[in-house]
């Protein structure tokens, strides 16, 4: 039975008719043709499928379109800032963090909501903080170097973040 | 501009990527389109009776199902051995050959329409050990094969190894055990299909290799060669999971048969890990000899590499590891023998490395083993066997190549990690164990010497001033395409944002060969060389004749433009571009790899004259209430001659690493009576952020005079090291070897409570 969902993607306003019980992360990539969010295992395991929900990381292949119902959500469609990427999409290009890139937009949506809430981490907490986005490609240390790199930036107030 | 500043900065595909717009092959919803999904047969041994579709054939939403009696080629596809059938229509040989196809209106409809296909079968006798298969009176996975389960056997033999044993003062001999590895790509396999008015079918699909899978499915799906189109976008990932058939011919077949409408196939991880390849598990016997002064004297193995059901690339595989089998070292005396056998387990297939990973294990405890008995130093008696410039290598073959071995080591040696090992070990705190360990390697650069090693670019200068540069090798995630963009523009003397970079099309007629064996940049980059050279001369002529001179040299290209020497006037490319005409603003390079036909003799395939090589070190600690290995710092030295842009060849050393170190220490897709145990992420373990250290990357840089701009391939040497060296540090750390990998919590609390070595 179809239903009508409404919610905020990417800072506007929409309502979809669908199955509630159908799996957000379909919603977003068939339905909405939002295809930079990725699904990489569809258990909740490797955090490709990564969203902000209320500002908070979700994964959307363990969310139904039903749970989107009145939510704020953002996809990485929705971080880049107008025409300037955000500071950690520009810091994971300067420092080498993107290699084939699937798991770069759960990554990014991760640490969006981690430096909101640790501005000033340590390498430790930032390993600790993308420890659920699985990466097969880089061995993680560039994607360290760049959220440290933008976590700085975003203090010092180089950017407009 | 400096050709090195054009060569190094930032990769070109991370705008697309770190944005989310790059289009893989996943990203495909076209218009109309049907979900297609394969029915596993989800046991490994069976003669096929009957298949029953009709239930899922009447289920509402269901538009087709499909069997092999559809499919009006061969029903058989190959690279090497035409024999895996597209849909099994005879018997199954592993849980994860597809039986049937379905193709559905959506996901959900297409997974229950599957649950609703039943199959009567015969249950055959099973084989699940390479070692056993080969035995007489063992199950036959291949009724045809006039070699039992025998793929293929290689044997090489120089000097005379059985008296030279008797010659040597120490004397090593162990059996190494290694796991079968799964690639673990984010994007699982995935594309999409359809066939237009003219009857082409045009398959999008996540490959290596788009040329060689358009041969393999027009003989399978029984369609001509120029009826068929495959274009292979930005790979989510491969590492050799993708060097081969997996979606495309059932994507070709459901397209063939969905009334004209466009198919889509995506794989979920269960499927992705039951179907997909895996790394070869191997059985190795080794015995390795020196002389008193510590030179290697004689070594001899036998390797049992385990295929799987079918052949891919299996046997190529094992015969690569059998030419790697003495690592990097001058060896008078060498018996080798390999066997790469069928049985009913998953397919075995190419993962980065492509055997060599598993020998180099074996090698490289031998050698420290051998070094105990010697008492020295590990890493001299490295340093006084490692092949030279010159030398000749276990096969016989005379390096005439860059050789930086050597040059590895001694950057190793005077590394303070190395220098301070003795502290590290003694500063252990309570309950814990501290060790330090070192593996050495080289690894072969592109195909033998029977596979022609080519690569076709062609890159053209646009009406509008700019340039295309269309790809024959697909990137899977290494960055090749950018690499290959900034070649171009480093030989135009252009921006590299004023060349666009098309993605492998089979259209494009640019057969190049696979995105694999660490050949991508090596090959297509020369290539690229040879077309820029021959576009820019173009320009230049064009521009010279323009003004009535024949001496190019009277005009220089620039960004955007050509500028008269001697005038200083300039025209812009768009201009010149209108006085060329049509056919010669685009320029084709051709490059062929350097190959030794005279080592045709010496084993299968040939053997390779062009190696890169490494030398490693792993710091870890071991917990010895828990059985966890941390590896806490880890050192690699690269020879893979000259570094084109530190960045990129970082990201390949780092994300060696991480995945030797998942090898080394964790990753085992597990199987029990060909049934998958660690069917998901969750089961299947791979290095998350908090596994892996901080890893220390040094270049020594030789240069290749025959790579673009000095380089050699980078792609896989690196990941051979991690588990010897890792395996070296645990016998430093606790005194017991651990011989079958990985070393997981389980096999290390055994090791130390004396039960065996870890078996």
């Amino acid at each position: 039975m179809k239903r009508k969902i409404s919610f905020t993607l990417n800072g506007s306003e929409i309502s979809i008719e669908t199955d509630p019980a159908r799996r957000a992360v379909d919603v977003l990539r068939q339905d909405l043709q939002l295809t930079g969010t990725k699904e990489g295992c569809g258990e909740g395991e490797c955090g490709a499928c990564s969203i902000l929900v209320d500002e908070t990381v979700k994964l959307s292949c363990l969310m139904t379109a039903a749970q989107l119902e009145g939510k704020k959500i953002v996809t990485i469609e929705g971080i880049a800032r107008g025409q300037g990427l955000h500071p950690i999409q520009q810091s994971f290009i300067e420092y080498g963090a993107v290699q084939c890139g699937f798991c770069t937009p759960g990554m990014v949506i991760a640490a969006v909501a981690f430096l909101a809430a640790n501005p000033a981490p340590t390498r430790e907490e930032i390993r600790d903080a993308i420890s659920g986005n699985t990466c097969r490609c880089t061995g993680y240390q560039k994607i360290v170097d760049a959220v440290e790199d933008a976590a700085e930036k975003m203090r010092g107030g180089n950017s407009d973040g | 501009m400096k050709k090195e500043t054009v060569l190094d900065g930032p990769r070109l595909d991370a705008f697309s990527k770190v944005t989310g717009s790059e289009r893989y092959s996943v990203d495909y919803y076209p218009e109309n389109f049907l979900w297609a999904g394969a029915k596993r047969a989800m046991v490994p041994h069976a003669r096929l009776l009957a298949l029953h579709t009709e239930a899922a054939g009447a289920l509402p939403g269901v538009f087709r199902v499909l069997t092999f009696r559809d499919v009006a080629g061969s029903n058989r596809l190959g690279i090497v051995r035409n024999h895996q059938p597209v849909l099994v229509d005879e018997v199954v040989r592993y849980a994860g050959d597809p039986v049937a196809l379905v193709l559905a209106e959506s996901k959900e409809i297409l997974a229950a329409a599957l649950d609703l296909i039943t199959v009567d079968q015969e249950l055959l006798p099973c084989i699940f050990d390479a070692e056993e298969a080969l035995k007489d009176g063992a199950p036959k996975v291949h009724e045809d094969n006039d070699e039992g389960n025998l793929l293929r056997t290689v044997s090489v033999c120089k000097g005379d190894p059985d008296t030279a044993f008797g010659a040597c003062d120490a004397v090593a001999g162990g059996v190494f055990e290694t796991s079968r590895q799964e690639h673990a790509y984010l994007e699982t396999e995935a594309g999409w299909a359809h066939v237009d008015d003219r009857g082409v079918l045009t398959i999008v699909a996540s490959t290596q290799h788009p040329y060689r899978d358009r041969r393999e499915i027009t003989g399978a799906l029984g369609i001509s060669l120029e009826k068929l189109r495959v274009i292979a976008p930005y790979l989510g990932g491969a590492f050799g999971g993708k060097d081969g058939i997996t979606v495309q011919c059932l994507l070709g077949l459901a397209a063939l048969c969905s009334g004209g409408r466009p198919v889509k196939m995506w794989w979920d991880r269960r499927e992705s890990f039951l179907a997909g390849v895996k790394r070869l598990p191997a059985r190795m016997y080794y015995r390795l000899g020196a002389k008193g002064d510590g030179t290697f004297h004689a070594l001899s193995c036998r390797l049992y590499f385990d295929a799987g059901a079918y052949a891919g690339l299996a046997g190529e595989v094992m015969a690569m590891a059998a030419e790697h089998a003495g690592s990097a070292y001058r060896i008078p005396n060498v018996n080798i023998e390999g066997y790469c056998v069928y049985t009913n387990n998953p397919v075995g297939g190419p993962f980065r490395g492509f055997g060599v990973p598993q020998v180099t294990a074996g090698m490289e405890q031998i050698v420290d083993m051998v070094a105990e008995k010697l008492s020295m130093d590990p890493l001299e008696l490295r340093r006084v066997n490692a092949l030279r410039q010159g030398d000749r290598n276990c096969l016989d073959v005379e390096l005439t190549h860059s050789t930086g071995v050597v040059e590895c080591i001694g950057k190793l040696m005077e590394h303070p990690l190395w220098k301070d090992r003795q502290a590290w070990k003694t500063s252990a705190p309570k309950w814990k164990k501290r060790g330090c360990g070192i593996g050495c390697m080289g690894h072969a650069i592109g195909y033998p010497a029977l596979v022609p090693d080519e690569a076709n670019a062609r890159l053209e200068l646009k009406k509008d001033g700019t340039f295309r540069l269309y790809s024959g090798v697909s990137d899977m995630g290494q960055g090749n395409a950018s690499t290959y963009v900034r070649i171009a523009a480093a030989i135009l003397d252009q921006d590299a944002a004023a060349i666009e970079l098309l993605q492998p099309d089979t259209d494009h007629d640019l057969p190049s060969g696979s995105s694999s064996a660490s050949r991508t940049t090596y090959t297509f980059g020369n290539a690229v060389i040879e077309a820029a050279g021959a576009l820019k001369e173009t320009i230049l002529r064009c521009a010279a004749r323009s003004s009535g001179l024949e001496d190019i040299d009277a005009v220089e290209l620039l960004p955007g433009r050509v500028r008269f020497k001697e005038s200083g006037r300039s025209i812009p490319l768009s201009d010149i571009a209108g006085l060329i005409d049509n056919d010669d603003r685009s320029q084709k390079g051709y490059f062929r790899a350097p190959h030794d036909q005279s080592t045709l003799a010496i084993m299968y395939l040939g053997a390779h004259v062009l190696f890169s090589y490494g030398a490693h070190l792993a710091r870890i600690e071991v917990d010895i209430l828990t059985g966890k290995i941390d590896v806490v710092d880890y050192v690699a030295v690269t020879d893979a001659g000259k570094v084109l842009n530190r960045c990129v060849y970082d990201q390949q050393v780092q994300g060696s690493i991480a995945q030797g170190i998942g090898y080394a220490l964790m990753e085992d897709y597990l199987v029990s009576e060909g049934r998958q145990e660690t069917g998901d992420l969750a089961t299947y373990i791979v290095p998350t952020s908090v596994d892996l250290p901080d890893m220390v990357s040094i270049a020594v840089e030789p240069e290749e005079k025959t790579g673009p701009f000095g380089m050699k391939g980078l792609g896989e040497v690196v990941i051979s090291g991690c588990l010897p060296a890792i395996s070296n540090a645990f016998h430093d750390a606790c005194g017991v070897r651990i011989t079958r990998s990985p070393l997981t919590q389980e096999r290390v609390l055994s090791a130390l409570a004396g039960r065996g070595e870890g078996r």
